[in-house]
């Protein structure tokens, strides 16, 4: 049902834009309105999560450990997987983040007859989670060239760096052959594996699609259909300056990568994306294992009804003093 | 009820249903779930909606107002624990801590993924909780909070020992232990608890530990003890309880002075401490180590443990010395601080054998015992022969909770290492971080429950055969209570032939005592090497 609901979601918004452009000739909505709503809602609203986020309390001190403790002096502890400052923090996050260190880990169950049961390792979701994301945001940066007049020299080096095999004309990017091939990797461990494919809501194949589209529609836009780059500049710039223009010569193929770039940012902040500002936030993975060495302090700490030990001896006095065990009151 | 075979049992199959999730009703099956809580044990400790009630029940005999008090206590927390709201809100379900789960794995339910588990409640919290949840309703994943899917959350809630293997391998460190805690701790607003969870909770509030042993019984317990170290090695050690002045309290779970072989765990210790002269005492009022107020709710388990601090402070020790647990330390470790700091009226802890100052402890001033051992070992403080553990070949299991709620891995080890001459590493995906929960953890020990603890221990026993298998190990050494009370059923069961030791127990068999006898045989009765004829 999910798969579904969103497969048509997704055609439903390009239905939208296409009749938008094409027949109501809606352009100044589609290229400028909605682009800038959902910027803003986009700005907006993960700073609204991530202070939500912010605001809740730590109360306890709960890192996930991955390697030895900092004990005795003569015991070699995991700087990185157990860190036990700040250093080791930041460094932990940055494999995190950047290279997706736990999911390095996965492993993959094998359960034979006997039973027998071995964990071998899977790199799959590893690497094809890691090329989604690294292409994802090299492309997002190459696009700053519709920001900038002139177009700054790292963007030229990327996108050189990017063309490196001089393939076609334009130049084919081997980040959009890498991306589209991750999508489609993402999506298909989802409808393919059964545990996959019975977890996943229409949470999940909606962003995928969403993102599939719009990969789809910027590759059929660049390689194939060649609208007018000039009147996009043109468009992206005037945004970008607050003096929007609506060029009359660019394609309605643009307008569609546009809506649906658009439909991803608004919807961000309502979803699981937010896992890109979450994971900075993951009490498991952002504190020290010193615990037991420097005081945690939950802010709602509170003092709690106890059991005392006169209320016990109360209870027991006799029967201790009979078994020859010290008490307070004779 | 007699459990089936284990190869009737290990007909696993991980593919899951065909029906949606949402739309597959969970139907309570015997020998998965735990017996219902009594209502005496919830009133002793003051819970809500204490009556006798039974999961088997349709009428589970809840307040009329059950699902506002949920909901409530659902957005209270939300409110409370980063950890919490994060988790509910940042999964993206990629399903990498699907086969990580020892009871997904040993039994193939598909409710048992972390990521599943955690749905059941995830999906009410959006329906509740998340605007688009309420607009949306089932598309954007939420259900309504009805009385079956309360049930369901109970029922898989206490399919969950919170061991946080999942949370190892999760992208963003979510962490399965903390929904299950804090729906746990929901349900519990309601009055539904487990037996064998509030029962040891109302006892650890009277008697000051879980088994309920009163203060005369403890005494009585440990004479035998020590009339037993006595036969064994000639030795007679005459520990203290509840002395004043001593420099170290000691605490131990108590599961240690109660069952085998948990408590040649604590002979062993005794005979140890006796031979260091330690100047330490043990406490018939801080008598438990462990924690089962920490499967119950974050109030409850600080409830219960604010006795060893106060016994701490009564007795006028200058540290606290822990034993071999591990929920304990998990709570030790994580939580004590948090909830009883600053600890200001306690010393730094030294050892007095080895003037070893513990830096890693000064603000919580509580020492593992096998740090405190370790440290004994290096220092050449024991004189130890381990050849008189020459009949073992051991392996060694890392409690879930040391491991990833500690980073406890490499104190035992050394000194494994050091009393025995035979020690073989189970497969690398199954020690260390990655360890396997031995199934019975976070207070499902029951009996009722058998089949999902011997699924659950499964994958830890598995491990075990394999080198039972390889090197003929024959002993499993572990340091936690539960585990000594959990593994001997599952690894009987799975992989008959090996049993299992507390590591103090190995310590005290291979320590040279000034002025013993010739010792025969071990702490348990068995004939050392060589003296299998006499």
């Amino acid at each position: 049902m999910g798969l579904i609901f969103s497969f048509f979601a997704v055609i439903t918004l390009v239905a939208i834009v296409f009749i938008g452009v094409k027949a109501a000739q809606l352009r100044y909505l589609f290229g400028i309105v909605i682009p800038y709503a959902a910027f803003l809602t986009f700005i907006i609203g993960v700073i609204y999560r991530v202070l939500q986020w912010g605001r809740i309390p730590v109360p306890f001190r709960i890192p996930t450990t991955g390697g030895q403790e900092k004990s005795l002096p003569w015991i070699k502890w995991n700087k990185i997987d157990n860190p036990f400052n700040s250093l080791g923090v930041i460094i932990r996050m940055a494999l995190e983040v950047l290279l997706f260190r736990s999911l390095f880990r996965n492993t993959k169950v094998d359960l034979r007859e006997g039973p027998k049961i071995a964990y071998g390792s899977t790199k799959w979701l590893w690497l094809g989670g890691l090329v989604f994301h690294w292409t994802f945001l090299i492309i997002l940066t190459r696009h700053l060239r519709f920001f900038f007049e002139p177009i700054p020299g790292f963007i030229r080096i990327l996108e050189s760096l990017d063309g490196f095999f001089q393939v076609g004309a334009p130049v084919l990017y081997l980040t959009d052959l890498a991306f589209l091939g991750a999508v489609t990797f993402l999506f298909l461990r989802r409808v393919i594996v059964p545990q996959l494919k019975y977890i996943s809501l229409a949470a999940d194949y909606f962003p995928l699609f969403l993102i599939g589209a719009i990969g789809f529609s910027g590759v059929l836009m660049r390689y194939f259909l060649k609208t007018d780059v000039v009147g996009i500049k043109e468009l992206t710039m005037g945004l970008i300056t607050f003096s929007p223009v609506v060029p009359k010569t660019v394609g309605t193929i643009f307008y569609i990568h546009l809506f649906l770039v658009s439909a991803l940012f608004a919807y961000f902040p309502l979803s699981k994306l937010m896992h890109m500002a979450g994971v900075f936030l993951s009490p498991t993975r952002n504190l020290a294992n010193t615990n037991r060495a420097e005081m945690h302090v939950n802010p709602w700490n509170y003092p709690v009804k106890v059991h005392t030990y006169e209320e016990y001896e109360n209870d027991f006095r006799e029967k201790m003093k009979a078994a020859g065990l010290p008490v307070e009151k004779e | 009820m007699a459990n089936p075979k284990p190869e009737e049992l290990a007909r696993i199959d991980l593919k899951p249903h065909k029906t949606g999730w949402m739309d597959t009703p969970t139907v309570f099956k015997p020998g998965i779930f735990p017996n219902a809580c009594k209502q005496k044990s919830l009133q002793t400790v003051g819970f809500p909606n204490p009556r006798t009630w039974s999961a088997k029940d349709e009428d589970w005999k809840l307040p009329e107002n059950w699902q506002e008090i949920f909901i409530e206590g659902l957005r209270e927390r939300v409110s409370k624990y980063r950890s919490f709201r994060l988790f509910l809100d940042i999964c993206v379900r990629c399903g990498a801590c699907a086969d990580k789960c020892h009871f997904f794995i040993g039994g193939g339910d598909p409710k048992n993924m972390p990521v599943l588990r955690a749905e059941l409640l995830r999906s009410v919290y959006r329906k509740y909780c998340t605007t688009s949840g309420k607009i949306m309703g089932k598309i954007a994943g939420a259900r309504e909070l009805t009385i079956d899917v309360l049930k369901e959350i109970w029922y898989y809630a206490f399919q969950c020992t919170e061991c946080r293997r999942c949370s190892l391998f999760c992208p963003y460190g979510i962490d399965t232990a903390e929904i299950t805690i804090l729906a746990r701790e929901l349900l519990n607003l309601v009055g539904l608890n487990i037996d064998w969870i509030a029962g040891p909770v109302a006892n650890c509030w009277l008697t000051g530990n879980h088994l309920g042993l009163q203060p005369h019984t403890i005494k009585d317990t440990f004479d035998m003890f020590c009339d037993d170290i006595e036969t064994i090695t000639g030795i007679r050690v005459s520990p203290t309880f509840n002395r004043k002045g001593a420099e170290i309290l000691l605490v131990v779970p108590s599961g240690d002075m109660f069952a085998d072989p948990g408590t040649y765990t604590t002979m062993g210790e005794l005979l140890l401490f006796n031979e260091l002269g330690l100047d330490y005492t043990w406490s018939t009022f801080a008598s438990e180590g462990g924690d089962f107020g920490f499967f119950t709710s974050n109030e409850m388990a600080k409830r219960l443990h604010n006795k060893i601090y106060e016994e701490a402070k009564r007795l006028k020790v200058k540290w606290i010395l822990g034993g071999e647990c591990g929920h304990m330390w998990r709570v030790w470790h994580q939580y004590h601080n948090t909830w009883f700091g600053p600890v200001d009226f306690l010393e730094e802890p030294v050892s007095p054998i080895t003037g070893t100052k513990f830096e890693n402890t000064k603000s919580n001033k509580t020492v593992h015992i096998c740090e405190f051992t370790a440290d004994l070992i290096k220092n050449g403080k024991l004189s130890l022969d381990p050849s008189r553990n020459d009949n073992l070949k051991v392996t060694f299991h890392d409690s879930c909770n040391t491991s990833r709620g500690m980073g406890f891995f490499e104190e035992p080890r050394y000194i494994i290492k050091n009393v025995c001459n035979q020690f073989y590493e189970m497969p690398e995906n199954t020690i260390r971080e990655q360890t396997f929960c031995c199934g019975s953890g976070s207070g499902l020990n029951a009996s009722e429950n058998m089949e999902t603890r011997l699924r659950g221990g499964l994958p830890r026993a598995n491990a075990v055969r394999h080198v039972r298998d390889k090197f003929g190990v024959n002993m499993l050494a572990c340091i936690c209570a539960i585990d000594r009370a959990a593994l001997v059923t599952s690894v009987d069961y799975w992989s008959p032939g090996v049993r299992v030791t507390g590591v103090h127990e190995m310590v005290a068999n291979a320590l040279i005592c000034k002025g013993e006898k010739k010792r025969t045989t071990n702490l348990r009765g068995d004939p050392l090497p060589g003296m299998e004829g006499e």
